[in-house]
C-alpha cells in the first residue's frame, strides 16, 4: 500500500539516560526508556492523545494534529459504545429487530475501510488509517446522540419524544459528516470532493438510521 | 491512414507509461479535432467534446476497444490498476447519471458517455444508495401504513437491509457478467460489429439502476396505483437505456435471439423492480372496512385520522 508511507510514529520516544561509560554488563533496557517509566504514564500519555482528538473533533478546526497522530483506541470505544447502546431493543430475537452488535460492528468498521478505500481510489493522499482514524473519530457526536435518544426515551416514548430525537439525531448527524469532511475533504483532488464526500454522508445516514429506530422493548 | 493510426498509437503508449511512472501529474494533450478523444486529465477536452460527441455516436467498436486496451497499463496485483477504474471526476458521474436518467433515442448510453472510459465507481455507491433507500423507504412506508392500529408495534426490520444488499449486489454484477459471457459466446459465432467489455456492461446496468432510487422513495406513498404508475415509468426509462445499449449487439445475429436476448434482459430488470416492491413494501390496505368507497376518499379519511 504506498498509502502507508506516510504513517508516522504517534509518540516521541523521549531520550533519557545517563551518559558515562559503561562499566560492567549493559543492561538492553536502557535503549527503551518507556520501560522505565510507571505504567501511569505510559497509559496518560495514550488516554491524553485520545482525548485531545475527541476535543478536535467537537470543535472541528482544521488541524493535523488528528491526522498526523492517528490513533484507533477511540473509534474502538466509541463503536463499541454505539453497538451496545443499540442492544436492548425490540424484538431482539425475532429476525425483524434491530442490528445486532456484530452487524453495527461489522456496518462501521467495513463503512469506514471501503470509504477510505473509495477515497484512495479515486486519488486521495491521505493514508489509510489517518482516514480511518478520523471517520471512527467522527463517529462520537452520533454516538453522544445515541445517549440522549436511551435518555429521552426513559421519560417515554410518544410523539415528543421522537420529534425531540429526530432534531438531535438530525442534528448530531449534520455535525459528524460537517467534522469528518472538514478533516478530510483537503486531501482530495478539487474536481472530485463530491465524489468523495457522498459516501461519507451516507454512511453517516445509515448510522444515524439505526439510531432513530431504535425502540425499546 | 494507417501510419497515422500507428504514430497516434506511439504517442499513447509513452503518454500511458508516463502516467504509469507518475500517476498524479497532470498532461495536457492538444486534441486534434478529428482524432479520439483522450481520458487523461485534460480540460483542453472540453472544447473538443461537441464534436467527439458526434464522431462516436457513428464510430465503431475496435478503435476504441483497443484504447481501453491501452489504459490500463499496470499488472492487476497493483492498486494503479484499480485506479484506472476509478478515474472519472464528479461532472462526468453526473453526467453518466442524467444520461441515463434521459434517455436519448438512437444515442447509445455506452458510445456516449463511457467511451471506453468505465468506471466503477458509480455501480458500485449507486447500488449501495439503492439498498438503504429500499430499506429505509420499505421500513416508512410500512410504518405509515400500520400506524394507528392498536396492535402494530414499530419494527426496525434491520436484516432486510441484508436482504436487499445481496440482491442488488447479486443483480448489479452477476447479470452483467451472465450476459457478457453470453454475448462473448454469439461474438464468436457471429461477428458482431459492436462488442462491449465487462466493465462497460456493469457500467450500464449499475447507472440504470439509478432512476430506481427517486422511485423507491416515491413508493412511499401508500397507494397502489400510484406505486405501479411510479414502477411502470422507471421500468420504461432504464429499461430503454438498456435497450438502446444492448440492441446493436445482437441485431446482427439470429432474429430470434437478439429478440429472445432483450427480452430476457428487459424480464429480469423488471423482476427486480416488482420483487422489490412486494418484499419491501406492505400492501397499502384500507383502514375503513367499506369495500365501496373508492381508493381516493379512503386516502382522504386515512390521512384525516392521523
Amino acid at each position: 500500500f504506498p498509502g502507508l508511507a506516510d504513517v508516522s510514529i504517534s509518540q516521541d520516544i523521549p531520550v533519557e539516560g545517563e551518559i558515562t561509560v559503561p562499566v560492567g554488563s549493559h543492561s538492553p533496557d536502557e535503549d527503551y526508556s518507556t520501560l522505565d517509566e510507571p505504567v501511569k504514564d505510559t497509559i496518560m500519555r495514550d488516554l491524553k492523545a485520545v482525548g485531545k482528538k475527541f476535543v478536535h473533533v467537537m470543535y472541528p478546526r482544521k488541524s493535523s494534529a488528528l491526522l498526523r497522530d492517528w490513533d484507533l483506541w477511540g473509534p474502538l470505544v466509541l463503536c463499541v459504545s454505539l453497538a451496545l447502546m443499540l442492544q436492548g431493543g425490540s424484538a431482539d430475537s425475532k429476525d425483524d429487530g434491530g442490528p445486532q452488535f456484530a452487524e453495527v460492528f461489522v456496518i462501521i468498521w467495513f463503512g469506514a475501510v471501503v470509504i477510505t478505500l473509495n477515497s484512495k481510489l479515486l486519488g486521495g493522499t491521505i493514508s489509510f488509517f489517518q482516514s480511518l482514524c478520523v471517520l471512527g473519530y467522527c463517529v462520537m457526536p452520533l454516538t453522544v446522540g445515541m445517549l440522549v435518544c436511551r435518555l429521552v426515551l426513559l421519560a417515554g416514548a410518544g410523539t415528543v419524544s421522537f420529534i425531540i430525537r429526530l432534531i438531535v439525531v438530525g442534528a448530531m448527524f449534520a455535525w459528524s459528516t460537517l467534522a469528518s469532511t472538514a478533516f478530510l475533504a483537503d486531501s482530495q483532488p478539487p474536481n472530485r470532493k463530491a465524489l468523495v464526500v457522498y459516501p461519507i454522508f451516507l454512511f453517516y445516514f445509515v448510522i444515524s438510521w439505526m439510531i432513530l429506530t431504535f425502540t425499546p422493548q | 491512414i494507417t501510419c497515422l493510426v500507428m504514430y497516434l498509437f506511439a504517442e499513447f503508449d509513452d503518454a500511458a507509461n508516463l502516467l504509469a511512472a507518475n500517476p498524479d501529474a497532470t498532461t495536457i494533450s492538444i486534441d486534434e479535432p478529428v482524432e479520439i478523444p483522450k481520458n487523461q486529465h485534460s480540460h483542453l477536452q472540453e472544447p473538443g467534446r461537441e464534436e467527439d460527441d458526434e464522431l462516436l455516436g457513428t464510430d465503431d467498436s475496435d478503435k476504441t476497444e483497443l484504447l481501453a486496451g491501452q489504459k490500463k497499463s499496470a499488472p492487476f496485483w497493483t492498486f494503479e490498476y484499480y485506479q484506472t477504474f476509478f478515474d472519472v471526476d464528479t461532472y462526468q458521474v453526473l453526467d453518466r447519471i442524467k444520461g441515463s436518467v434521459f434517455p436519448v433515442p438512437g444515442k447509445n448510453f455506452v458510445r456516449l458517455y463511457i467511451r471506453s472510459n468505465p468506471d466503477l465507481y458509480g455501480p458500485f455507491w449507486i447500488c449501495a444508495t439503492l439498498v438503504f433507500t429500499i430499506a429505509v423507504s420499505g421500513n416508512l412506508s410500512n410504518f405509515f401504513i400500520h400506524l394507528g392500529k392498536p396492535t402494530y408495534h414499530y419494527v426496525p426490520e434491520f436484516r432486510k437491509v441484508s436482504i436487499a444488499a445481496t440482491t442488488i449486489y447479486a443483480y448489479a454484477w452477476l447479470v452483467p457478467l451472465a450476459l457478457w459471457g453470453f454475448l462473448m459466446w454469439r461474438n464468436s459465432k457471429v461477428m458482431n460489429i459492436v462488442s462491449y467489455s465487462f466493465l462497460e456492461i456493469v457500467c450500464v446496468y449499475g447507472y440504470s439502476l439509478f432512476i430506481y432510487i427517486p422511485t423507491a422513495i416515491l413508493w412511499i406513498i401508500p397507494q397502489k396505483v400510484v406505486r405501479w404508475v411510479l414502477m411502470v415509468f422507471s421500468l420504461c426509462l432504464s429499461g430503454s437505456v438498456l435497450v438502446m445499449t444492448f440492441w446493436p449487439a445482437v441485431r446482427d445475429d439470429n432474429r430470434r435471439i437478439a429478440v429472445a436476448t432483450v427480452a430476457s434482459i428487459l424480464l429480469l430488470h423488471a423482476l427486480l423492480a416488482v420483487g422489490c416492491l412486494a418484499y419491501f413494501f406492505d400492501a397499502p390496505e384500507l383502514d375503513i372496512p367499506a369495500p365501496i368507497i373508492p381508493a381516493h376518499n379512503a386516502t382522504t379519511v386515512i390521512t384525516k385520522s392521523h
